[in-house]
């Protein structure tokens, strides 16, 4: 059985009444759902053909036939950024998966050793904290050429420290909790205890973290992308499309405003999201940014 | 209070050691020969060579590594690839232009963010607490390349107020070039001062439940001087923190905000360097960038105790 310590004995529904009460939550779930959801249906339907160009057609304003207007070469801005969201998402995504994938068992490990293991883990960190991340992943995308793929490893390999960090002051926190003491009497390894135990408790921690981290993943995507380093034409990206803008504005200044628009609702939405948990299952709990 | 500091400067120190070895062994392994670059593909495999050995590229690696960190450390970066000047040169010339640009940017956010937190902990759940936590859940959402795309279809191309890109130099005198690092700045500054208003609020709202502050109250002080005098100066660590980080995000800020600008900094200097593979400017620029981070990350450290006393009796 897993113990579970901080949360007071609310019922599940008790939970679910709370969240839905809290605008932070309700607000940031409905809009990550939407943008979700259009990805999703950018798979079966998008109002046009993302691929196809349409020189008759290029740079028109906002219209019934286009809503969010052309670019120069005819396409639907809609259409893209329903596809460059797929593209945002993922990366963001899976960004996260492998910072959390390798970041929480390395904090835990450190928490759970203690000593010299944990000193150097975070000396570790630390290294890791002094290169500007944007920087680095310029220069690993630089390294290993431009594209998703590597933009995911990029903005991965950034999450690592930060949920490393985290998981490693959650995991402290509970270590000296009287439950722990109680494994170990059971005769529990402390691998064990730290799976059984100690992950359970901090679950939100990481999962607040990971909603934070998911929206600094797109954020950074788009960067990428805008500097040409991120998903390659003619795969639409956020940031691709913006870059794309820049030197069209006077003509053509819906080619920047929506794709922008797109970055900051998903972003929100998602920070919003991450704000709602934090406060629903731990109100004490303050976001790190 | 000594061991503590001399212990911050030792971890700084090795810090920097171990980034140095990660950079240089990070661009051992970037494809593509300088000699190669430099001389063009017409260049016999002879010629090449001669130019490999010129620049000590044949070296051993440990050589390699002792002769270029010892470089940085008496500032001698070595000569650009690409450009064929000595790669300090260039950073001076760079640094002339991201160094106040970055620094314009941070008291911008700060002088943004302290005041706004300031009024929204001492309205905590009034409507003007909510709206500027709005503002600043906003702020943070937004992209700093697109608000500067924004800034520069309103206040450049609309109104034409300032330039929408480029650096006339401060040859011409100041204001021209302050004008044309204006926009930059904002676009820079607007989502760190969203982030940092958001911590000065919580950091106050959790000292202004402190006793001491009901005490100070209690004595008869006004509220503005127990927020100021009393609550900012307790909340500043955490707002001290963030901002120390917040540096290296300005830092890396500057890469991308450069190149929507145009602006001949540091930042776009490197990402030139990095797609034209010139490795000296890169190895220099990112080093210095590292090390930057690391030491304000020091000072941020130092100037806890300058904050709080407390720390400074601790062993």
């Amino acid at each position: 059985m897993t113990l579970r310590a901080d949360i007071p004995d609310e019922t599940f529904t008790g939970i679910l009444a709370k969240a839905f009460r809290n605008t932070a939550f309700v607000t940031g779930f409905v809009i990550t759902l939407l943008i979700l959801a259009m990805a999703i249906l950018s798979y079966v339907w998008t109002p046009y053909d993302v691929t196809r160009l349409v020189i008759a057609d290029k740079t028109q304003g906002p219209s019934l036939a286009h809503w969010f207007g052309t670019d120069h070469f005819g396409r639907d801005i809609l259409a893209m950024i329903m596809v460059g969201a797929r593209n945002s998402i993922a990366v963001a995504l899976v960004a996260v998966g492998i910072g959390m994938g390798v970041g929480v068992p390395l904090g835990a490990f450190a928490a759970a050793r203690g000593g010299l293991v944990d000193e150097a883990l975070m000396r570790v960190n630390d290294l890791v904290f002094a290169f500007p991340a944007l920087l680095s992943a310029i220069m690993i995308t630089a390294i290993f050429g431009p594209g998703a793929v590597n933009a995911i490893i990029a903005i991965g390999i950034f999450n690592i420290p930060v949920f490393a960090r985290v998981a490693r002051a959650g995991a402290l926190a509970i270590w000296p909790r009287e439950f722990i003491l109680a494994a170990r009497a059971a005769g529990k390894s402390s691998t064990q205890i730290s799976v059984e135990h100690v992950l359970p408790n901090i679950a939100t921690l990481l999962l607040v973290q990971g909603t934070i981290q998911f929206a600094l993943g797109i954020l950074a995507e788009a960067g990428l992308s805008y500097l040409g380093l991120g998903a390659q034409p003619p795969m639409p990206s956020w940031g691709r499309m913006l870059f794309d803008a820049q030197t069209r504005m006077v003509v053509a200044p819906w080619m920047a405003i929506f794709p922008g628009m797109a970055i900051v609702v998903t972003v929100l939405g998602l920070n919003l999201l991450g704000d709602g948990i934090a406060d629903i299952l731990d109100p004490k709990s303050r976001r790190q940014r | 209070m000594t061991v503590y500091l001399l212990k911050r400067l030792a971890i700084a120190l090795a810090t920097l050691v171990l980034a140095s070895i990660v950079v240089f062994a990070v661009l051992e392994i970037l494809p593509g020969d300088p000699a190669r670059l430099m001389l063009g593909m017409n260049a016999s495999a002879d010629q090449v060579e001669l130019l490999r050995n010129q620049m000590g590229l044949n070296a051993p690696l440990l050589l390699r590594y002792l002769h270029w960190a010892g470089g940085l450390a008496s500032l001698d970066f070595g000569r650009s690839y690409t450009y064929s000047v000595p790669v300090i040169d260039l950073v001076r010339e760079r640094l002339a232009v991201s160094l106040p640009l970055a620094l314009i940017a941070l008291a911008l956010s700060t002088l943004i963010a302290i005041p706004v937190g300031l009024y929204s902990a001492s309205r905590r759940g009034r409507v003007g607490d909510t709206v500027a936590m709005g503002a600043a859940q906003l702020g943070v959402a937004v992209p700093n390349f697109w608000f500067a795309l924004m800034l520069i279809y309103v206040f450049a191309v609309w109104l034409r107020l300032v330039p929408a890109g480029g650096f006339p130099g401060w040859g011409p005198g100041a204001w021209p070039a302050l004008k044309s690092l204006l926009l930059p700045a904002v676009a820079l500054a607007l989502p760190q001062a969203a982030i940092l208003a958001r911590v000065t609020r919580s950091a106050l709202i959790e000292v202004l439940n402190e006793d001491y502050i009901r005490t100070a109250r209690a004595k008869g002080l006004p509220y503005r001087a127990v927020l100021w005098r009393h609550a900012l100066r307790n909340a500043m660590i955490p707002v001290l923190t963030i901002l120390g980080l917040q540096f290296a995000f300005l830092l890396a800020g500057t890469i991308i905000i450069e190149n929507v600008f145009y602006l001949p900094g540091l930042g776009r200097l490197v990402f030139q360097a990095i797609t034209q593979r010139d490795l000296i400017v890169v190895e220099s620029v990112v080093m210095l960038l590292v090390a930057a981070v690391i030491a304000v990350n020091l000072l941020v450290d130092l100037s806890y105790a300058v904050v709080d006393p407390r720390l400074r009796s601790r062993p």
